[in-house]
Protein backbone atom coordinates (compact mmCIF):
# COMPACT_ATOMS: atom_id res chain seq x y z
CA UNK A 1 0.00 0.00 0.00
CA UNK A 2 2.70 2.45 1.08
CA UNK A 3 4.77 1.22 -1.83
CA UNK A 4 1.96 1.90 -4.29
CA UNK A 5 1.60 5.41 -2.88
CA UNK A 6 5.33 6.00 -3.28
CA UNK A 7 5.09 4.80 -6.86
CA UNK A 8 2.66 7.61 -7.64
CA UNK A 9 4.71 10.14 -5.69
CA UNK A 10 7.66 9.29 -7.93
CA UNK A 11 5.52 10.06 -10.95
CA UNK A 12 4.64 13.57 -9.75
CA UNK A 13 7.70 15.25 -11.36
CA UNK A 14 6.71 13.77 -14.72
CA UNK A 15 3.06 14.66 -14.19
CA UNK A 16 4.07 18.21 -13.36
CA UNK A 17 6.08 18.51 -16.59
CA UNK A 18 3.17 17.23 -18.65
CA UNK A 19 0.77 19.58 -16.89
CA UNK A 20 3.10 22.56 -17.38
CA UNK A 21 3.62 21.62 -21.02
CA UNK A 22 -0.11 21.75 -21.70
CA UNK A 23 -0.57 24.96 -19.74
CA UNK A 24 2.28 26.99 -21.20
CA UNK A 25 4.19 26.77 -17.95
CA UNK A 26 7.57 25.62 -19.25
CA UNK A 27 8.80 29.18 -19.75
CA UNK A 28 10.66 30.78 -22.64
CA UNK A 29 12.95 27.81 -23.18
CA UNK A 30 10.86 24.66 -22.67
CA UNK A 31 13.55 22.23 -23.84
CA UNK A 32 16.02 23.60 -21.34
CA UNK A 33 13.33 23.42 -18.65
CA UNK A 34 12.60 19.75 -19.39
CA UNK A 35 16.29 18.87 -19.55
CA UNK A 36 16.98 20.58 -16.22
CA UNK A 37 13.93 19.12 -14.53
CA UNK A 38 14.49 15.51 -15.57
CA UNK A 39 18.17 15.84 -14.64
CA UNK A 40 17.31 17.25 -11.24
CA UNK A 41 14.85 14.45 -10.49
CA UNK A 42 17.37 11.82 -11.56
CA UNK A 43 19.82 13.20 -9.04
CA UNK A 44 17.21 13.52 -6.31
CA UNK A 45 16.06 9.94 -6.79
CA UNK A 46 19.64 8.67 -6.87
CA UNK A 47 20.31 10.37 -3.56
CA UNK A 48 17.04 9.13 -2.07
CA UNK A 49 17.96 5.59 -3.15
CA UNK A 50 21.39 5.98 -1.58
CA UNK A 51 19.81 7.19 1.66
CA UNK A 52 17.77 4.02 2.18
CA UNK A 53 20.60 1.99 3.73
CA UNK A 54 21.77 4.72 6.14
CA UNK A 55 18.16 5.41 7.14
CA UNK A 56 17.50 1.74 7.69
CA UNK A 57 20.57 1.34 9.86
CA UNK A 58 19.94 4.50 11.84
CA UNK A 59 16.23 3.91 12.45
CA UNK A 60 16.18 0.14 12.47
CA UNK A 61 13.16 0.38 10.15
CA UNK A 62 14.07 -2.49 7.87
CA UNK A 63 10.93 -2.37 5.74
CA UNK A 64 12.57 0.52 3.88
CA UNK A 65 14.61 -1.96 1.89
CA UNK A 66 11.47 -3.00 0.06
CA UNK A 67 11.21 0.36 -1.77
CA UNK A 68 14.89 0.74 -2.61
CA UNK A 69 14.73 -1.06 -5.93
CA UNK A 70 11.72 0.92 -7.05
CA UNK A 71 13.41 4.21 -6.18
CA UNK A 72 16.54 3.17 -8.05
CA UNK A 73 14.50 2.23 -11.08
CA UNK A 74 12.75 5.59 -10.98
CA UNK A 75 16.16 7.28 -11.01
CA UNK A 76 16.85 5.23 -14.13
CA UNK A 77 13.47 6.19 -15.57
CA UNK A 78 14.20 9.91 -15.16
CA UNK A 79 17.72 9.62 -16.55
CA UNK A 80 16.22 7.91 -19.62
CA UNK A 81 13.84 10.87 -20.02
CA UNK A 82 16.79 13.23 -19.49
CA UNK A 83 18.91 11.47 -22.12
CA UNK A 84 16.01 11.25 -24.57
CA UNK A 85 15.32 14.96 -24.13
CA UNK A 86 18.96 15.64 -24.95
CA UNK A 87 19.23 13.49 -28.07
CA UNK A 88 15.75 14.18 -29.35
CA UNK A 89 14.48 17.63 -28.32
CA UNK A 90 17.83 19.30 -27.79
CA UNK A 91 20.06 17.81 -30.48
CA UNK A 92 17.34 16.40 -32.73
CA UNK A 93 19.30 13.21 -33.51
CA UNK A 94 22.32 15.03 -34.86
CA UNK A 95 24.61 12.14 -34.09
CA UNK A 96 27.82 13.86 -35.17
CA UNK A 97 27.18 16.72 -32.81
CA UNK A 98 26.10 14.35 -30.00
CA UNK A 99 29.28 12.29 -30.35
CA UNK A 100 31.36 15.45 -30.39
CA UNK A 101 29.62 16.61 -27.21
CA UNK A 102 30.27 13.31 -25.47
CA UNK A 103 33.91 13.37 -26.49
CA UNK A 104 34.69 17.04 -26.02
CA UNK A 105 32.49 18.36 -23.22
CA UNK A 106 33.65 16.96 -19.90
CA UNK A 107 30.26 17.53 -18.23
CA UNK A 108 28.54 15.54 -20.97
CA UNK A 109 31.23 12.84 -20.90
CA UNK A 110 30.71 12.33 -17.18
CA UNK A 111 26.92 12.47 -17.45
CA UNK A 112 26.87 10.01 -20.32
CA UNK A 113 29.26 7.62 -18.55
CA UNK A 114 27.07 7.67 -15.44
CA UNK A 115 23.99 6.96 -17.55
CA UNK A 116 25.70 4.02 -19.28
CA UNK A 117 26.84 2.61 -15.93
CA UNK A 118 23.30 2.74 -14.65
CA UNK A 119 22.02 0.48 -17.43
CA UNK A 120 23.50 -2.81 -16.10
CA UNK A 121 22.17 -1.98 -12.66
CA UNK A 122 18.66 -1.54 -14.03
CA UNK A 123 18.96 -4.75 -16.08
CA UNK A 124 20.11 -6.80 -13.10
CA UNK A 125 17.50 -5.45 -10.72
CA UNK A 126 15.16 -8.45 -11.00
CA UNK A 127 14.93 -11.15 -8.33
CA UNK A 128 16.10 -13.75 -10.83
CA UNK A 129 19.24 -11.76 -11.63
CA UNK A 130 19.93 -11.20 -7.95
CA UNK A 131 19.79 -14.95 -7.37
CA UNK A 132 21.87 -15.72 -10.41
CA UNK A 133 24.61 -13.24 -9.59
CA UNK A 134 24.76 -14.02 -5.87
CA UNK A 135 27.66 -12.21 -4.20
CA UNK A 136 28.66 -10.53 -7.43
CA UNK A 137 25.30 -8.73 -7.52
CA UNK A 138 26.24 -6.59 -4.58
CA UNK A 139 29.69 -5.95 -6.01
CA UNK A 140 28.14 -4.82 -9.28
CA UNK A 141 25.61 -2.61 -7.60
CA UNK A 142 28.31 -0.76 -5.69
CA UNK A 143 28.73 1.06 -9.01
CA UNK A 144 25.91 3.28 -7.83
CA UNK A 145 28.41 5.15 -5.63
CA UNK A 146 30.44 6.06 -8.70
CA UNK A 147 27.27 6.94 -10.61
CA UNK A 148 26.18 9.27 -7.81
CA UNK A 149 29.53 11.05 -7.90
CA UNK A 150 29.36 11.24 -11.71
CA UNK A 151 25.88 12.74 -11.55
CA UNK A 152 26.88 15.49 -9.14
CA UNK A 153 30.05 16.28 -11.12
CA UNK A 154 27.95 16.44 -14.31
CA UNK A 155 25.74 19.08 -12.69
CA UNK A 156 28.66 20.97 -11.15
CA UNK A 157 30.51 21.31 -14.43
CA UNK A 158 27.58 22.57 -16.43
CA UNK A 159 26.73 25.45 -14.11
CA UNK A 160 27.99 28.80 -15.35
CA UNK A 161 28.85 30.40 -12.05
CA UNK A 162 26.42 29.94 -9.18
CA UNK A 163 27.35 26.52 -7.78
CA UNK A 164 24.97 26.68 -4.79
CA UNK A 165 22.67 23.97 -6.13
CA UNK A 166 25.30 21.40 -7.19
CA UNK A 167 27.15 22.07 -3.94
CA UNK A 168 24.00 21.12 -2.04
CA UNK A 169 23.75 17.81 -3.89
CA UNK A 170 27.47 17.21 -3.35
CA UNK A 171 27.05 17.75 0.38
CA UNK A 172 24.19 15.26 0.65
CA UNK A 173 26.11 12.72 -1.42
CA UNK A 174 29.21 13.22 0.74
CA UNK A 175 27.16 12.55 3.87
CA UNK A 176 25.61 9.40 2.39
CA UNK A 177 28.90 8.00 1.13
CA UNK A 178 30.78 9.18 4.23
CA UNK A 179 28.39 7.25 6.43
CA UNK A 180 29.13 4.07 4.49
CA UNK A 181 32.85 4.68 4.56
CA UNK A 182 32.78 5.14 8.34
CA UNK A 183 30.88 1.87 8.82
CA UNK A 184 33.26 0.07 6.50
CA UNK A 185 36.34 1.39 8.28
CA UNK A 186 34.90 0.39 11.66
CA UNK A 187 34.07 -3.09 10.41
CA UNK A 188 37.53 -3.51 8.99
CA UNK A 189 39.11 -2.51 12.28
CA UNK A 190 37.01 -5.09 14.13
CA UNK A 191 37.92 -7.99 11.88
CA UNK A 192 41.45 -6.84 11.18
CA UNK A 193 43.82 -9.79 11.28
CA UNK A 194 46.37 -9.87 14.09
CA UNK A 195 49.67 -8.33 13.13
CA UNK A 196 51.90 -10.72 11.27
CA UNK A 197 54.38 -12.45 13.55
CA UNK A 198 57.76 -10.94 13.41
CA UNK A 199 60.24 -13.50 12.29
CA UNK A 200 63.69 -12.58 13.43
CA UNK A 201 66.04 -12.79 10.61
CA UNK A 202 69.25 -14.40 11.69
CA UNK A 203 71.70 -12.80 9.44
CA UNK A 204 74.46 -14.66 11.16
CA UNK A 205 73.18 -18.03 9.94
CA UNK A 206 73.82 -16.99 6.38
CA UNK A 207 77.43 -16.47 6.99
CA UNK B 1 -12.65 84.05 -27.50
CA UNK B 2 -11.17 80.72 -26.78
CA UNK B 3 -7.60 80.90 -25.57
CA UNK B 4 -5.78 77.61 -26.02
CA UNK B 5 -3.36 76.95 -23.23
CA UNK B 6 -0.73 74.29 -23.62
CA UNK B 7 -1.62 71.17 -21.68
CA UNK B 8 -0.19 71.16 -18.18
CA UNK B 9 0.70 67.54 -18.43
CA UNK B 10 2.28 66.02 -21.48
CA UNK B 11 0.39 63.06 -22.86
CA UNK B 12 3.50 60.91 -22.38
CA UNK B 13 3.26 61.52 -18.67
CA UNK B 14 -0.34 60.46 -18.36
CA UNK B 15 -0.67 56.90 -17.18
CA UNK B 16 -2.80 54.62 -19.28
CA UNK B 17 -6.13 54.03 -17.45
CA UNK B 18 -5.66 50.30 -17.82
CA UNK B 19 -2.39 50.53 -15.94
CA UNK B 20 -3.66 52.61 -13.07
CA UNK B 21 -6.69 50.40 -12.66
CA UNK B 22 -4.36 47.39 -12.51
CA UNK B 23 -2.20 49.29 -10.09
CA UNK B 24 -5.20 50.01 -7.87
CA UNK B 25 -6.16 46.37 -7.94
CA UNK B 26 -2.60 45.46 -7.07
CA UNK B 27 -2.48 47.91 -4.18
CA UNK B 28 -5.84 46.75 -2.85
CA UNK B 29 -4.76 43.14 -3.03
CA UNK B 30 -1.41 43.75 -1.42
CA UNK B 31 -2.92 45.92 1.30
CA UNK B 32 -5.35 43.18 2.11
CA UNK B 33 -2.49 40.75 2.59
CA UNK B 34 -0.37 43.02 4.68
CA UNK B 35 -1.28 46.46 5.90
CA UNK B 36 2.30 46.83 7.05
CA UNK B 37 3.86 46.58 3.62
CA UNK B 38 5.17 49.91 2.46
CA UNK B 39 4.35 49.78 -1.20
CA UNK B 40 6.69 51.41 -3.64
CA UNK B 41 4.94 53.10 -6.52
CA UNK B 42 5.70 51.52 -9.83
CA UNK B 43 5.60 54.83 -11.63
CA UNK B 44 7.21 53.58 -14.81
CA UNK B 45 5.58 50.22 -15.21
CA UNK B 46 4.54 49.74 -18.82
CA UNK B 47 4.63 53.41 -19.78
CA UNK B 48 4.55 53.92 -23.52
CA UNK B 49 7.39 55.93 -24.98
CA UNK B 50 6.31 58.61 -27.43
CA UNK B 51 7.97 60.11 -30.47
CA UNK B 52 10.08 57.05 -31.16
CA UNK B 53 11.44 56.89 -34.68
CA UNK B 54 11.82 53.55 -36.45
CA UNK B 55 15.44 52.91 -37.33
CA UNK B 56 16.86 51.26 -40.38
CA UNK B 57 19.15 49.25 -38.08
CA UNK B 58 16.55 46.55 -37.88
CA UNK B 59 16.60 42.87 -38.71
CA UNK B 60 13.60 41.45 -40.48
CA UNK B 61 13.03 38.44 -38.24
CA UNK B 62 10.16 37.27 -36.07
CA UNK B 63 10.17 39.19 -32.80
CA UNK B 64 10.55 37.22 -29.59
CA UNK B 65 7.34 37.72 -27.55
CA UNK B 66 7.44 40.41 -24.86
CA UNK B 67 6.58 37.83 -22.24
CA UNK B 68 9.64 35.70 -23.07
CA UNK B 69 11.98 38.70 -23.16
CA UNK B 70 10.78 39.77 -19.72
CA UNK B 71 10.67 36.42 -17.93
CA UNK B 72 13.87 34.76 -19.15
CA UNK B 73 16.71 36.97 -18.03
CA UNK B 74 20.32 36.68 -16.99
CA UNK B 75 20.59 39.55 -14.55
CA UNK B 76 22.49 38.22 -11.55
CA UNK B 77 21.82 41.39 -9.56
CA UNK B 78 18.32 39.94 -9.21
CA UNK B 79 19.20 36.26 -8.80
CA UNK B 80 20.98 33.65 -10.88
CA UNK B 81 17.88 31.79 -11.97
CA UNK B 82 16.58 33.12 -15.27
CA UNK B 83 13.04 33.35 -13.93
CA UNK B 84 14.04 35.30 -10.86
CA UNK B 85 14.80 38.83 -12.20
CA UNK B 86 11.16 39.21 -13.27
CA UNK B 87 10.14 38.47 -9.68
CA UNK B 88 12.98 40.01 -7.69
CA UNK B 89 13.13 43.24 -9.71
CA UNK B 90 9.39 43.83 -9.47
CA UNK B 91 9.68 46.54 -6.84
CA UNK B 92 12.96 48.03 -7.99
CA UNK B 93 12.60 51.78 -8.50
CA UNK B 94 15.11 53.04 -11.07
CA UNK B 95 14.73 56.66 -9.91
CA UNK B 96 16.35 59.01 -9.16
CA UNK B 97 19.06 57.94 -11.59
CA UNK B 98 22.08 59.58 -13.09
CA UNK B 99 24.88 58.29 -15.21
CA UNK B 100 28.28 59.85 -14.79
CA UNK B 101 30.62 59.98 -17.76
CA UNK B 102 34.20 60.62 -16.71
CA UNK B 103 37.82 59.64 -17.11
CA UNK B 104 39.78 60.62 -20.17
CA UNK B 105 37.30 63.15 -21.51
CA UNK B 106 37.50 66.87 -22.14
CA UNK B 107 34.10 67.54 -20.55
CA UNK B 108 33.07 65.07 -17.85
CA UNK B 109 29.29 65.12 -17.46
CA UNK B 110 26.49 63.63 -15.42
CA UNK B 111 23.23 62.91 -17.17
CA UNK B 112 19.87 62.48 -15.53
CA UNK B 113 17.86 59.60 -16.94
CA UNK B 114 14.78 61.80 -17.35
CA UNK B 115 16.80 64.13 -19.57
CA UNK B 116 18.22 61.26 -21.59
CA UNK B 117 14.69 60.01 -22.21
CA UNK B 118 13.98 63.29 -24.02
CA UNK B 119 16.75 62.72 -26.53
CA UNK B 120 15.65 61.59 -29.98
CA UNK B 121 14.84 57.93 -29.51
CA UNK B 122 14.72 55.24 -32.14
CA UNK B 123 13.46 51.69 -32.20
CA UNK B 124 15.84 49.04 -33.49
CA UNK B 125 15.22 45.32 -33.81
CA UNK B 126 18.41 43.51 -32.79
CA UNK B 127 19.34 39.87 -32.42
CA UNK B 128 20.56 38.94 -28.97
CA UNK B 129 22.77 35.88 -28.62
CA UNK B 130 23.45 34.65 -25.10
CA UNK B 131 26.76 32.93 -24.37
CA UNK B 132 24.65 30.03 -23.04
CA UNK B 133 23.46 29.13 -26.53
CA UNK B 134 20.04 30.75 -26.90
CA UNK B 135 18.96 33.82 -28.79
CA UNK B 136 16.13 36.33 -29.15
CA UNK B 137 15.02 39.08 -31.53
CA UNK B 138 14.30 42.21 -29.54
CA UNK B 139 12.84 45.62 -30.38
CA UNK B 140 14.92 48.00 -28.27
CA UNK B 141 14.36 51.73 -27.95
CA UNK B 142 17.29 54.02 -27.35
CA UNK B 143 19.99 56.21 -28.87
CA UNK B 144 23.54 55.48 -30.02
CA UNK B 145 26.09 55.48 -27.21
CA UNK B 146 28.15 57.74 -29.44
CA UNK B 147 25.67 60.56 -28.76
CA UNK B 148 26.97 60.58 -25.20
CA UNK B 149 30.60 60.14 -26.21
CA UNK B 150 30.43 63.07 -28.65
CA UNK B 151 29.24 65.35 -25.88
CA UNK B 152 32.01 64.46 -23.42
CA UNK B 153 34.77 64.42 -26.09
CA UNK B 154 37.21 61.59 -25.33
CA UNK B 155 40.83 62.73 -25.16
CA UNK B 156 43.51 61.27 -27.43
CA UNK B 157 44.68 58.82 -24.77
CA UNK B 158 41.24 57.25 -24.24
CA UNK B 159 41.27 53.78 -25.81
CA UNK B 160 38.55 51.88 -23.95
CA UNK B 161 35.21 52.52 -22.30
CA UNK B 162 34.29 50.96 -18.98
CA UNK B 163 30.66 50.55 -17.91
CA UNK B 164 29.70 50.13 -14.27
CA UNK B 165 26.28 48.95 -13.15
CA UNK B 166 24.50 49.97 -9.97
CA UNK B 167 25.92 48.50 -6.78
CA UNK B 168 23.17 48.55 -4.17
CA UNK B 169 22.53 45.23 -2.41
CA UNK B 170 19.52 46.77 -0.65
CA UNK B 171 17.76 47.26 -3.96
CA UNK B 172 19.43 44.44 -5.84
CA UNK B 173 19.07 41.34 -3.66
CA UNK B 174 21.28 39.20 -5.90
CA UNK B 175 24.24 41.34 -4.88
CA UNK B 176 24.01 39.98 -1.34
CA UNK B 177 25.57 36.82 -2.72
CA UNK B 178 29.17 37.04 -3.93
CA UNK B 179 28.46 35.11 -7.12
CA UNK B 180 30.20 37.89 -9.08
CA UNK B 181 32.57 40.61 -7.97
CA UNK B 182 30.10 43.53 -7.60
CA UNK B 183 29.51 45.97 -9.11
CA UNK B 184 29.11 44.50 -12.56
CA UNK B 185 31.73 45.91 -14.89
CA UNK B 186 31.91 45.63 -18.64
CA UNK B 187 34.01 47.25 -21.30
CA UNK B 188 34.33 48.04 -24.99
CA UNK B 189 37.15 49.29 -27.14
CA UNK B 190 36.56 52.95 -28.01
CA UNK B 191 35.84 52.22 -31.68
CA UNK B 192 33.31 49.55 -30.64
CA UNK B 193 31.66 52.01 -28.27
CA UNK B 194 31.48 54.64 -31.01
CA UNK B 195 30.09 52.19 -33.54
CA UNK B 196 26.63 53.23 -34.77
CA UNK B 197 25.21 49.81 -33.79
CA UNK B 198 26.13 50.28 -30.13
CA UNK B 199 22.90 51.39 -28.52
CA UNK B 200 22.04 52.88 -25.14
CA UNK B 201 18.68 51.35 -24.40
CA UNK B 202 15.85 52.94 -22.42
CA UNK B 203 12.90 51.01 -23.81
CA UNK B 204 11.58 47.66 -24.96
CA UNK B 205 8.62 47.04 -27.27
CA UNK B 206 7.97 50.79 -27.31
CA UNK B 207 7.60 50.95 -23.55
CA UNK B 208 9.89 52.08 -20.76
CA UNK B 209 12.54 49.42 -20.20
CA UNK B 210 11.28 46.85 -17.66
CA UNK B 211 13.37 46.50 -14.51
CA UNK B 212 14.39 42.91 -15.24
CA UNK B 213 15.87 43.97 -18.59
CA UNK B 214 18.27 46.48 -17.06
CA UNK B 215 16.23 49.59 -16.24
CA UNK B 216 16.57 52.42 -16.60
CA UNK B 217 19.57 52.39 -18.93
CA UNK B 218 21.46 49.52 -20.52
CA UNK B 219 23.65 48.75 -23.49
CA UNK B 220 22.80 46.66 -26.52
CA UNK B 221 25.87 45.53 -28.45
CA UNK B 222 24.28 43.07 -30.85
CA UNK B 223 27.39 41.41 -32.29
CA UNK B 224 28.68 40.36 -28.86
CA UNK B 225 27.39 37.82 -26.36
CA UNK B 226 24.61 39.21 -24.21
CA UNK B 227 26.66 39.68 -21.05
CA UNK B 228 28.69 42.41 -22.76
CA UNK B 229 25.58 44.59 -22.79
CA UNK B 230 25.76 45.96 -19.24
CA UNK B 231 22.48 46.74 -17.47
CA UNK B 232 21.42 49.47 -15.03
CA UNK B 233 24.47 51.58 -15.87
CA UNK B 234 25.50 54.34 -13.46
CA UNK B 235 29.00 55.16 -14.68
CA UNK B 236 30.79 55.29 -18.00
CA UNK B 237 34.52 55.86 -17.81
CA UNK B 238 36.93 56.47 -20.66
CA UNK B 239 40.22 54.73 -19.94
CA UNK B 240 43.55 53.91 -21.49
CA UNK B 241 43.75 50.18 -20.70
CA UNK B 242 41.22 47.44 -21.37
CA UNK B 243 38.92 47.15 -18.33
CA UNK B 244 38.70 43.78 -16.58
CA UNK B 245 35.05 42.79 -16.82
CA UNK B 246 33.20 40.95 -14.07
CA UNK B 247 33.05 37.76 -16.11
CA UNK B 248 36.76 37.93 -16.99
CA UNK B 249 37.52 38.28 -13.31
CA UNK B 250 35.22 35.38 -12.42
CA UNK B 251 36.51 32.85 -14.99
CA UNK B 252 39.36 34.25 -17.08
CA UNK B 253 39.75 31.14 -19.23
CA UNK B 254 36.07 31.15 -20.21
CA UNK B 255 35.33 34.82 -20.91
CA UNK B 256 37.53 37.15 -22.90
CA UNK B 257 37.37 40.90 -23.29
CA UNK B 258 35.95 40.93 -26.81
CA UNK B 259 33.38 38.14 -26.55
CA UNK B 260 32.24 38.62 -30.12
CA UNK B 261 29.67 36.03 -31.16
CA UNK B 262 31.77 33.42 -32.94
CA UNK B 263 30.54 29.94 -33.94
CA UNK B 264 34.15 28.78 -34.43
CA UNK B 265 35.37 29.53 -30.93
CA UNK B 266 33.64 27.31 -28.40
CA UNK B 267 33.08 28.13 -24.80
CA UNK B 268 35.51 25.80 -22.98
CA UNK B 269 32.54 23.79 -21.70
CA UNK B 270 30.03 23.94 -24.53
CA UNK B 271 29.75 24.49 -28.25
CA UNK B 272 28.90 27.89 -29.73
CA UNK B 273 28.23 26.65 -33.24
CA UNK B 274 24.47 26.62 -32.81
CA UNK B 275 21.82 28.38 -30.84
CA UNK B 276 18.21 27.90 -29.91
CA UNK B 277 16.12 30.87 -30.91
CA UNK B 278 13.57 31.25 -28.15
CA UNK B 279 10.25 30.04 -29.51
CA UNK B 280 11.80 27.72 -32.09
CA UNK B 281 12.22 23.97 -31.84
CA UNK B 282 15.26 23.21 -33.98
CA UNK B 283 18.54 24.89 -33.28
CA UNK B 284 19.87 27.28 -35.87
CA UNK B 285 23.44 27.95 -36.90
CA UNK B 286 25.13 30.76 -35.05
CA UNK B 287 26.44 33.47 -37.38
CA UNK B 288 29.84 35.14 -37.02
CA UNK B 289 29.37 38.46 -35.21
CA UNK B 290 25.77 37.35 -34.71
CA UNK B 291 25.04 38.26 -38.34
CA UNK B 292 26.46 41.79 -38.07
CA UNK B 293 29.75 40.94 -39.77
CA UNK B 294 29.17 43.35 -42.67
CA UNK B 295 28.98 46.23 -40.21
CA UNK B 296 31.60 45.27 -37.63
CA UNK B 297 34.09 42.70 -38.96
CA UNK B 298 36.42 45.43 -40.29
CA UNK B 299 37.12 46.55 -36.72
CA UNK B 300 38.84 43.22 -36.09
CA UNK B 301 40.74 42.88 -39.36
CA UNK B 302 44.03 41.09 -38.83
CA UNK B 303 43.20 39.99 -35.29
CA UNK B 304 43.38 36.33 -34.31
CA UNK B 305 39.84 35.92 -32.98
CA UNK B 306 40.76 32.64 -31.29
CA UNK B 307 43.29 34.48 -29.19
CA UNK B 308 41.15 37.57 -28.68
CA UNK B 309 37.95 35.74 -27.85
Amino acid sequence: MAKAALFFVCLIPLGRLVWLAFNGGLGANPIEFITRSTGTWTLVLLLVTLSITPLRKLTGYNALIRVRRMLGLFAFFYVCLHFTTYIWLDQFFEWASILKDIKKRPFITVGFASFVLLIPLALTSTNAMMRRLGRRWQQLHRLVYLIGIGGVVHYWWLVKKDITQPALYALVLALLLGYRLTLWLQARKRVAPPPAPITPVNLASHK
Amino acid sequence: MLIRRPADIKSSEITDPLIYRQRREFIKGAAAISALAALPLRADAATKLSGVKKSTYTVDEVLTPFNDITTYNNFYEFGTDKASPAIQARNFVPRPWTVTVEGMVKRPMTFDIDDLMKWPLEERVYRLRCVEGWSMVIPWTGFPLNEILKRVEPTGSAKFVEFTSLNDPKRMPGQRSPVLDWPYVEGLRLDEAQHPLTLMVVGLYGEVLPNQNGAPLRLAVPWKYGFKSAKSIVRIRLVEKAPISSWMRATPNEYGFFSNVNPDVDHPRWSQSKERRIGEFLKRKTLPFNGYGAQVAAMYAGMDLRKFF
